[in-house]
């Protein structure tokens, strides 16, 4: 089978858009300043090894015992070492060394590294077992030890040292070739490939290597900067081969006239310095490129899906099915004119709750219904003042029993929080710390709140857990959330909300991530507990069923805006709004067919 | 849990078993003529081939492995061919000194770099920027090379701290201070630089999971959330970096304390590699294997202890 076919099989995209990748990674690392310079200073030194001869005259081994320890300058760029040799000649000589010797190493460990990961990881089975033990035993060894006795038995060759280096080095390529290539073992173009035939030696040349190149070439560059500093040290102890000159030994001459001269360790550690840190930022650009070129498209993406939520504008057409209530006492929660919004890099900002007002009233449970994305947790967050990380309130007030939460202090607000306005997540295994038992979990906020001390918070803890209907409270005290089903951890969370007696709880769709019959159960139980304890909820979901069941009032919210508000039992019996409507008709029922969908706002 | 550190023992007695036979077969198998490297070239044959029979060299490969590690078992190293001392005396008194320099590198690292990576994490901007330039500079630098600039500027120009040579702390705190300060600089600037960074990353990962959201809604103040909760989720990964990076900080000594002139093991595992000196070679493998495998067994149980979920698996 020819390439061309090859290629023609296989989803093409694929390969065009890895294509398209390099060659982006390669334009933009020139566009990153770091990394250019970099790599600048990496061509210079290598240029510097390359051409030695030609800016020094000095041969870096010509002893000369007249000119020993001699400062910078009088013919001697950088001085004489301790034997009388040019400093400036050895620095550029040693360079050819030392670099041509953490070059081999390199070479060597990616060979092995990169040809053993691809076998390990695309055939698998014994290969990898065995390749896994090997690395880890060679992981469990100091190289440096190892080398010292590898040149006991085997000499001091430069040469012989860096190739077992290498060996020892191989396991930082394996595991990177093996994590990426078992991860696209299975992939569908793979796949394809395999199935119309395609040699496996041309499956992991053409689309298995290419996924990994790039890392690769981050890991050379460090792994060469480890060699440069593994086989420095061996030189600097003395266990190089001392005939020829490298920064190693350099560095072991100056330490050795450390009193007589102490610039003379300055320069070799200088370049080994310079070198190391340019290998180490080139890695660090290129792999800053890299990880930007996997994530700009589905960043666009998100902005877009928000920005599209809540368009401008004064909230003219709200339809209320009562008038407000004001005979009776104030509402608990009344939140005018609300609007919440996200700064964005280019200086605006995308609003996603635009002009909401909701009161909700003492003892009541109030729905906040809508579509994703419609702004009802953001509305919900901007209670309890907990939008994430850039989210601000832009506008409006937020008075809680007479207090704009909205302008109150930070402290102030933390003592809100908990105590008087508790909340309920949706994503309950999330939602708990996983490293803390739910006992800690539960009597922390209490011990904070109430001040009780720890046996009487662990007695509090234990009540509400049989109250939320856990089996076997004990148990459930000691456990941590990984040992929950997700119906218990949810469980756990009400009791928590509900443990400092609170006068308003926000549920953010506490039933959505939950099975179907779990999800009656934490209903039923929240309709319990409303009765009990008499307070005041405001639950967010997106489904019927839920306000229904619950709900003595509700708002609906569309794009970041209420469009309709009333009593529950009203709001069903004759839907105004025909965003209400279309929602009403989205649930699907036996009696009718589903009618179109209304968009309200173009 | 117990039998979660039983099978990592008995996988690390494993791994130090496989390390053993093969630095015992490849050493022996490339020693060469072991009386003629002790005795040197002016020896006769005949006093050679004595020597090569005292040292029970002429019996077979294997049965000598097998009665070395006989004896290792019971604790017995045997006797250095060039000092004649026993191996495990030579090995001890020098392994105190080595353990002080790299646990006091463990340790310092480990808080500076807690207090780094959530400094950097939460502050961002120049303190985020000054901290990954460190971590840069700490990573590429080779720590060897660290060690002998603090040699060059500091004990020499300054005369706080001495270049050279070890004090014990039984003997003198100041004399020992001044001895351990810089070579546990030069051992911990490469580890803070790549634990820091975990940290950082590990707290940002962590600043973003619902649960700290719901910590919040409770009124849990930010101190306890950052520092009870963050802190302890962030430990678990800094910590494995920190067991990864352990070997390497043997390694590390070895060169380290020579720059100092400090007799630990890496002054002997030099000299004694130089030498072919193997009894005590062998020894040096299996102290490392052991502190390696102890240290990583030590570590696994303190993430079982930071994560709950290490526990079981």
């Amino acid at each position: 089978m020819t390439e061309a076919a090859v290629t023609g099989v296989l989803a093409p995209d694929v390969a065009s858009e890895m294509r398209a990748a390099r060659s982006h990674l390669a334009r933009r690392f020139l566009k990153n300043p770091l990394g250019v310079a970099a790599l600048s200073i990496l061509v210079l030194i290598v240029l510097a090894a390359i051409f030695a001869p030609l800016l020094t005259s000095y041969n870096p081994n010509a002893v000369s015992v007249l000119n020993i320890l001699q400062g910078p300058g009088a013919g001697h760029l950088l001085g004489t070492d301790g034997a009388g040799r040019d400093v400036w000649a050895r620095l550029l000589y040693g360079a050819r060394y030392t670099l041509a010797g953490a070059l081999l190493a390199t070479v060597v460990a990616a060979i092995l590294g990169i040809t053993s990961g691809l076998v390990a990881g695309y055939y698998g089975k014994w290969f990898e077992a065995a390749s896994s033990w090997v690395t880890t035993l060679l992981m469990a060894l100091p190289g440096i030890v190892v080398l010292l006795a590898a040149r006991a038995v085997l000499g001091p060759s430069l040469w012989t040292v860096m190739i077992i280096f290498g060996v020892l080095l191989a396991p930082a390529f394996y595991r990177l070739v093996y994590a990426a290539v078992s991860g696209v073992r299975n992939e569908l173009f793979v796949d394809a490939a395999r199935v119309s035939g395609v040699s496996d030696f041309r499956i992991i040349a053409r689309h298995i290597l290419t996924v990994v190149r790039a890392p690769i070439i981050i890991q050379g560059s460090i792994v060469f900067g480890i060699a440069i500093a593994v086989q420095v040290g061996l030189d600097f102890l003395g266990f190089g081969d001392q005939s020829i000159p490298t920064w190693g030994n350099m560095l072991n001459d100056g330490f050795t006239n450390l009193y007589r001269d102490p610039q003379l360790v300055v320069w070799p550690g200088l370049a080994i310095v310079v070198t190391t840190v340019a290998l180490t930022l080139f890695a660090n650009a290129l792999r800053d490129e890299l990880d930007q070129s996997a994530r700009p498209r589905s960043r666009r993406r998100a902005v877009a899906a928000a920005t599209a939520t809540a368009p401008e504008g004064p909230d003219s057409d709200t339809v209320a099915h009562e008038a407000p209530d004001s005979s009776a006492q104030a509402p608990l929660l009344d939140v005018e004119g609300l609007a919440v919004g996200y700064p964005q890099a280019d200086g605006s900002v995308t609003r996603v709750v635009n002009n909401v007002s909701l009161d909700i009233r003492r003892g009541e449970v109030h729905g906040l219904i809508g579509e994703s994305g419609s702004g009802k947790t953001q509305t919900a967050w901007s209670v309890l003042r907990l939008l994430p990380a850039g989210g601000e309130i832009l506008a409006g007030s937020i008075r809680f029993d007479g207090e704009d939460l909205s302008r109150v202090p930070d402290a102030k607000m933390r003592d809100i929080r908990g105590g008087r306005i508790a909340y309920i997540p949706q994503e309950p295994m999330s939602n708990l710390d996983p490293s803390f038992t739910i006992g800690t979990q539960l009597t922390e906020p209490m011990r904070i709140k109430l001040g009780v001390s720890k046996s009487e918070a662990k007695a509090r803890a234990l009540k509400l857990l049989g109250q939320v209907g856990i089996p076997n409270p004990e148990r459930t005290f000691a456990s941590y959330p990984h040992e929950l089903s997700g119906g218990m951890a949810q469980r756990v969370l009400i009791a928590g909300a509900v443990s400092c007696e609170p006068d308003l709880i926000i549920a953010d769709e506490p039933t959505t991530a939950l099975d179907v019959t779990i999800q009656a159960e934490i209903l039923d139980l929240l309709r319990e507990l409303q009765r009990e304890l008499g307070v005041t909820i405001l639950i967010v979901t997106h489904n019927f069923g839920v306000v229904a069941d619950l709900c003595d009032r509700v708002s609906v919210m569309q794009k970041g805006r209420i469009v309709e508000t009333g009593p529950a039992r009203s709001v069903f019996a004759a839907p105004q709004h025909p965003y209400t409507r279309s929602l009403f008709d989205a649930i699907l029922d036996e009696s009718q067919a589903r009618g179109p969908y209304a968009e309200t706002r173009p | 849990m117990l039998t979660f550190t039983v099978r990592r023992l008995l996988y690390g007695v494993i791994l130090l078993f496989v390390i053993v036979t093969l630095a015992y077969l490849l050493l022996y198998a490339a020693a060469g003529d072991v009386g003629r490297t002790i005795l040197g070239p002016t020896a006769t044959p005949a006093t050679v081939a004595l020597k090569n029979q005292q040292l029970g060299l002429n019996s077979p490969l294997l049965s000598r492995y097998f009665s070395w590690l006989g004896h290792a078992l019971t604790g017995n190293f045997g006797n250095s061919w060039f000092t004649n001392q026993p191996v495990t005396t030579a090995i001890f008194t020098r392994l105190q000194v080595t353990l002080t320099l790299v646990f006091g590198a463990v340790i310092v690292s480990a808080v500076l770099s807690a207090v780094l990576g959530v400094w950097s994490a939460l502050r961002g901007g120049s303190v985020d920027r000054g901290v990954q330039l460190f971590s840069v500079l700490g990573f590429a630098i080779p720590g060897f090379i660290i060690a002998v600039f603090l040699v060059r500027y500091f004990a020499l120009g300054t005369h706080w701290f001495k270049p050279t040579g070890y004090v014990p702390i039984t003997t003198s705190f100041s004399g020992w201070i001044r001895t351990v300060t810089l070579p546990v600089i030069a051992l911990s600037i490469g580890l803070v630089a790549g634990v820091s960074q975990q940290v950082r990353s590990s707290v940002i990962d962590a600043l973003r999971q619902d649960w700290v959201r719901t910590l919040r809604s409770r009124g849990i103040p930010e101190r306890s959330v950052l520092f009870k909760h963050i802190l302890r989720n962030a430990g678990g990964p800094a910590l494995s970096v920190l067991a990864l990076s352990f070997v390497g900080l043997l390694g590390g000594a070895v060169i380290i304390e020579e720059v100092f002139g400090i007799p630990g093991l890496g002054q002997i595992a030099v000299l004694a590699t130089s030498q072919g000196d193997v009894p005590l070679v062998m020894g040096l493998v299996v102290a490392i294997g052991v502190i390696v495998i102890v240290v990583n067994l030590v570590i696994d149980l303190l993430q079982g202890f930071l994560n709950p979920k290490a526990r079981i698996s």
